[in-house]
């Protein structure tokens, strides 16, 4: 009863097939994508309302300050006594909107699963060692440049149940907040060259190849430190109409 | 510059992004307070018990620029501190419990009709705007209610259930489904 790899590697293909003979150019993954089964049920089929002229208050969204985070938050491998278990890693970018503009002073969550591939969450019931020194949640604010970086160790993959032998890529689950509330994303980083990638319904569910490799991170050498941690850089680019371009006259 | 793609909230946020008082967007025992709840449901009229909503609104004054605070954390014991029960942040996150429901109390929003929101979960690869529309003359009038035809309107209503009390369904899919919004 359970499906196959080789049934969901066709459907993707079958997706990726289709995007291509379409002629459209398509950034986000579609909300309805089959080969990621719990999409099936949980997405509209009405096409969605466009409001051209969002009213102010979906061009403006919540204000976080320092009150909400602490220096250890963005820190992950310093939340308990001991030091973590595996690969110490930096991650860090830029958050920008569509313009190019910095998102300053904004909210960046963070949640990964520990170097084995286990969520500190009760419902991760891999058969995965849970590290006592890792819970695996981060956040921080951007700079005055839209500058976000996390201290963490590479999460491991891991087993879900979409079909038989159904594994994740390494990645790690990011929450950004723009400048508008429109321009708010959910999304997950990958690490690159991981052979997980073309198996999972999740990340190819990007169908469209250049937008899919936005979600990997890149491997940069001069961000590693000797003798401590390796550097990837991931950037990101908030999509949605944002405040200033009314401010600016668009 | 070309936008990074959503990607799912998937079954494991929940350690990360509740917090305790996300709920709680109107300061403690506030006599405005609204409280706003419903049920989260699939196509298949099944509860989605792990959903995530973020709501987001102005002021009861009509101002727009939010405030720090919703999540605040103790600096000491670097766990979270909770609101501090006064200032008004405008913004709420909440997940819905095993039975799919959620429930937020807020103050009235000054200037729009409706509390703003975003809906994540597992399943959904790319969230979902929507808008809960609170029974007054604002809402009778307003040009995006009145541009739906008369079923799907009714989608985005909210139904006052008590004094203070309103409900609101969230239906992903069918027959009755919540009309989303695409801001462009
Ligand atoms: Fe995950």
């Amino acid at each position: 009863m359970s499906l196959s790899q080789q049934e969901i590697s066709d459907e993707i293909a079958e997706e990726i097939r289709a995007y291509a003979g379409s002629g459209a150019v398509r950034h986000h993954p579609s909300r309805g994508y089959a080969p990621y089964r719990s999409s099936v049920l949980r997405h509209p089929r009405q096409p969605l309302t466009v409001v051209q002229d969002p009213e102010a208050v979906e061009l403006t969204g919540p204000a976080f300050g320092v009150t909400d985070v602490t220096d250890l938050d963005s820190d992950l491998t310093r939340q308990h006594t001991g030091e973590p278990l595996g690969e110490r890693i930096t991650v860090t970018g830029r958050v920008t909107d569509r313009s190019g503009r910095p998102v300053r002073g904004q909210l960046v969550e963070i949640w990964q699963a520990n170097a084995s591939g286990r969520y500190a969450h009760q419902r991760d019931q891999h058969p995965a060692p849970l590290d006592p020194n890792f819970t695996g949640v981060g956040r921080c604010l951007t700079d005055d440049q839209g500058n976000y970086a996390f201290t963490t160790v590479k999460p491991g993959a891991y087993p879900w149940r979409n079909h038989e032998n159904a594994w994740r890529p390494a990645h790690i689950h990011f929450s950004f907040f723009g400048t508008a509330f429109t321009q708010r994303l959910i999304t997950q980083m990958y690490f690159p060259g991981d052979p997980l990638f073309a198996y999972d319904p999740i990340l190819q569910s990007v169908t469209d190849e250049a937008a899919r490799q936005r979600l990997v991170a890149a491997y940069q050498h001069d961000l590693s430190v000797s003798e401590w941690s390796l550097g990837y850089r991931w950037d990101i680019v908030l999509d949605g109409p944002a405040a200033t371009w009314i401010e600016e006259g668009r | 510059m070309l936008p990074t793609p959503s990607q799912t909230v998937g079954p494991f946020y929940g350690y990360a992004l509740p917090f305790p008082g996300g709920p709680d967007i109107a300061p403690t025992a506030h006599p405005d307070t609204l409280t706003v709840h419903g049920h989260v449901y699939d196509g298949e009229g099944q509860p989605v018990p792990d959903a995530l909503l973020e709501i987001w609104q102005p002021a009861p004054d009509g101002s727009l620029t939010g405030a720090p605070g919703s999540i605040r954390r103790d600096p000491v014991t670097g766990g979270y501190a909770g609101r501090d029960g006064v200032t008004f942040t405008g913004f709420g996150r909440i997940t819905t419990d095993a039975d799919g429901h959620w429930v937020v109390r807020t103050l009235p929003p000054g200037g729009v009709p409706y509390l703003s929101v975003c809906v994540f979960a597992r399943g959904l690869l790319h969230h979902l705007f929507t808008r809960i529309y609170l029974p007054g003359e604002a809402t009778d009038s307003d040009p995006l209610l009145n541009s739906l035809d008369p079923e799907r309107r009714a989608t985005l209503l909210a139904a006052e259930s008590g004094p203070g009390v309103h409900r609101f369904d969230i239906r992903l899919q069918g027959p009755k489904e919540t009309v989303f919004l695409e801001f462009r």
